[in-house]
């Protein structure tokens, strides 16, 4: 399957291992990655809250200029950012159920020869592992399956709501796909009370402390519930959980240590990679209740 | 008919006892709502249930409660659909979250919803002598602000609202939705007062975190999250207001970089949206952010000399975007709830989020 290929910014500045672990776990599933590398921000929400038709008008690019990939071969746009998927699904939102809103963003493309035309299909990795490649297909290709690992999913906030916005309904039930896909690849799932809620990284410069603990609160929920790690298909929440996680137990005032993986880097684990592959060295809080790092196996708290 | 399970949560504070849950068989038809689910119960079973209802409509807004963990009218959902929605087979009805609960599915809105709704001066504060006879307003502004208009004040919104539960002092969702709708209202004469008020207020506009809850919460299609974007964009954009909260800075410095970069460099955003990596209100911060920034330095995860130079630069055309959108006198704001949505054409079966089409799904 070969797809347009939109890594969004976070997965290229701050957190290099997830665009790293995508490039590594994409022609094992046998997808062909080609890079959407003209196209810009997906503005985080915070473009739209400066200004809607900028917002628009950026996504209407990026998706023509995905869609241009789609003429000449590609099946669909595809991302790995939660956040570009919910910011990038409200343009389309508005982009699709009006025509002169398009046409009238359509003239602001024009100049470059570009044109958005309405229902670009544009997914998650997450949703298109189960609904394109499929969960059997997945299975089969497991060589290391995540036996007693103990996982427990974080979607954050802008994959999973609002549920009309993001087509998640009893035919797709993209709210359970973490789950499905932690059993698919052979780990347990747990079943903790922060795994829909906000990691609270937008607000980190305005309340830093609400911010942090809303981080620590969720960590030390996956705590109490028996966690090995958490999975999350969002670099910026990975942000506020991983990178930001020392600061958050002071905030807490609780030992955290919960290490957290990106969709890709999970994936790529039980498809056989090795952890430094997945470039799972560069993470602040050290992945070692995922591996034992001395044999690199995979394994539950060993 | 059909029988259901109930599964409700009971609380009775001045027992000293802790919460517990019940278990009830209702026999309704499954058309029929949750509430009228809770009213059987409470009828044929045990009188002692607490539920506050009146119009049985999703009109009066008393009956919010959370259904399968989630916010709600208990009147505006079936009971075939809660059915559905639910774990095991068990319809889960609980208290809504974020308020004191008075006894079992009743919360204290006095003690939250209405007194943050008081805080926002929830009523129009016109300049000058009124007119001799009414107000003349143009109907476009009134249909602006019809979305706001539309709350019927149940607290589903303030219930699951995730600032709210790590910061209890957060205005929240309601209560910024109803001061959108009079800084939306041309009769008011306080616009700028009270956008300066709620953006300088640290549990104010900049407080929320975009996490949709109260936009899928909403009975009403209110989308609360919505207006409080426009509150900081009226802040931010016609106001000027700078806030302590680093909120307008912090757009500003996002808004910046792109145009500047095309991609977010993250190294840059932290410092300017406390006004720049030298400005006095940035250090403490920076200072303070010192261990994780030598951690991801430490681990690799960002190289000083990536973070110090950005190599991306802004394509021509994005900058271009940027300058012809920023020139325009007016913004352009689409509002789906006012304008509708265009039906899918027939043969194009996907949706904004994406739908596969059947064809093109192996799992269909």
């Amino acid at each position: 399957m070969k797809v347009a290929y939109w890594p969004g910014c976070v997965s290229r500045g701050f957190t290099p291992e997830l665009h790293g672990s995508m490039a590594q776990v994409a022609p094992l599933l046998d997808i062909e990655l080609v890079e959407l590398d003209r196209a810009s921000c997906c503005g985080a929400g915070v473009i739209a809250e400066h200004n809607q038709e900028l917002a628009d008008t950026l996504n209407a690019r990026t998706f023509a200029l995905a869609q241009q990939e789609i003429a000449s071969g590609a099946d669909l746009m595809m991302n790995i950012c939660s956040t570009c998927q919910g910011s990038q699904s409200e343009c389309q939102e508005r982009l699709d159920g009006n025509t002169e809103y398009r046409d009238h963003i359509n003239e602001t493309l024009a100049p470059e020869g570009l044109t958005y035309e309405r229902g670009i299909s544009n997914k998650n990795f997450l949703w298109l592992m189960v609904e394109e490649i499929g969960l059997d297909a997945i299975k089969a290709k497991v060589k290391r399956p995540l036996t007693d690992l103990r996982v427990g999913p974080f979607y954050g906030c802008y994959i999973v709501r609002p549920t009309d916005r993001l087509g998640i309904d009893h035919e797709n039930p993209r709210d359970r796909y973490l789950q499905q896909l932690i059993e698919v690849l052979g780990g347990t799932v747990v079943d903790y009370a922060g795994q829909y809620k906000c990691c609270g990284f937008p607000i980190i410069t305005m309340n830093r402390d609400a911010s942090l603990k809303q981080a620590g609160r969720h960590l030390g929920d996956a705590i109490d519930a028996d966690a090995d790690c958490l999975v999350t298909p969002c670099p910026l929440c990975h942000l506020n959980l991983d990178l930001q996680q020392p600061l958050a137990e002071k905030v807490v005032g609780r030992d955290l240590g919960m290490p957290v993986l990106h969709l890709p880097q999970l994936v790529g684990l039980a498809l056989g990679l090795e952890p430094k592959e997945l470039g799972m060295n560069k993470h602040v809080v050290r992945p070692s209740s995922v591996i034992d790092w001395s044999t690199s196996v995979v394994g539950g708290v060993a | 008919m059909a029988e259901y399970t109930l599964k409700l949560r009971r609380y009775q504070p001045e027992s000293g006892e802790a919460p517990y849950w019940e278990e009830f068989t209702i026999d309704l038809d499954g058309k029929r709502s949750v509430l009228d689910g809770i009213l059987q119960a409470k009828d044929r079973q045990d009188g002692s249930i607490g539920i506050r209802c009146s119009c049985r409509a999703a009109i009066c807004g008393s009956c919010g409660v959370r259904i399968n963990g989630r916010p709600g009218l208990a009147c505006h959902m079936h009971l075939d659909e809660a059915v559905e929605r639910s774990p095991d087979g068990a319809i889960v009805v609980e208290p809504m979250g974020n308020m004191p609960i008075i006894k079992d599915l009743i919360v204290d809105m006095d003690a939250v919803h209405w007194k943050k709704m008081q805080r926002v001066t929830p009523w129009l504060l016109p300049d000058g002598p009124p007119p001799e006879r009414e107000y003349i307003v143009p109907p476009e502004s009134m249909i602006d602000i019809t979305q706001t208009m539309a709350c019927i004040q149940c607290g589903a919104c303030v219930s699951d609202c995730l600032s709210m539960e790590v910061d209890p002092l957060f205005i929240g969702p309601a209560a910024l939705a109803k001061a959108y709708r009079f800084v939306g209202d041309p009769r008011d004469g306080q616009h700028k007062e009270r956008l300066k008020d709620l953006a300088e207020d640290p549990h104010g506009i900049y407080d929320c975190t975009h996490c949709f809850n109260c936009i899928e919460a909403c009975p009403k299609g209110v989308a609360p999250m919505s207006q409080i974007m426009r509150l900081r964009r009226i802040a931010g954009s016609e106001f000027e207001i700078d806030d302590r909260n680093n909120g307008h800075r912090h757009e500003m410095a996002f808004v910046d970089n792109i145009e500047k970069n095309g991609l977010l460099h993250e190294a840059d955003l932290l410092p300017d949206s406390y006004g720049g990596k030298f400005h006095p209100r940035a250090v403490p911060e920076l200072v303070r952010s010192l261990p994780a920034i030598l951690k991801a330095v430490q681990r690799g995860k960002v190289t000083p000399k990536k973070a110090l130079l950005h190599a991306h630069k802004a394509d021509k055309q994005v900058r271009r975007i940027f300058d012809h959108v920023h020139d325009k006198d007016e913004r352009y704001e689409l509002n789906l709830y006012v304008e509708g949505e265009e039906d899918a054409p027939e043969a194009d079966d996907s949706s904004a989020a994406g739908h596969t089409p059947a064809e093109r799904s192996p799992n269909q």
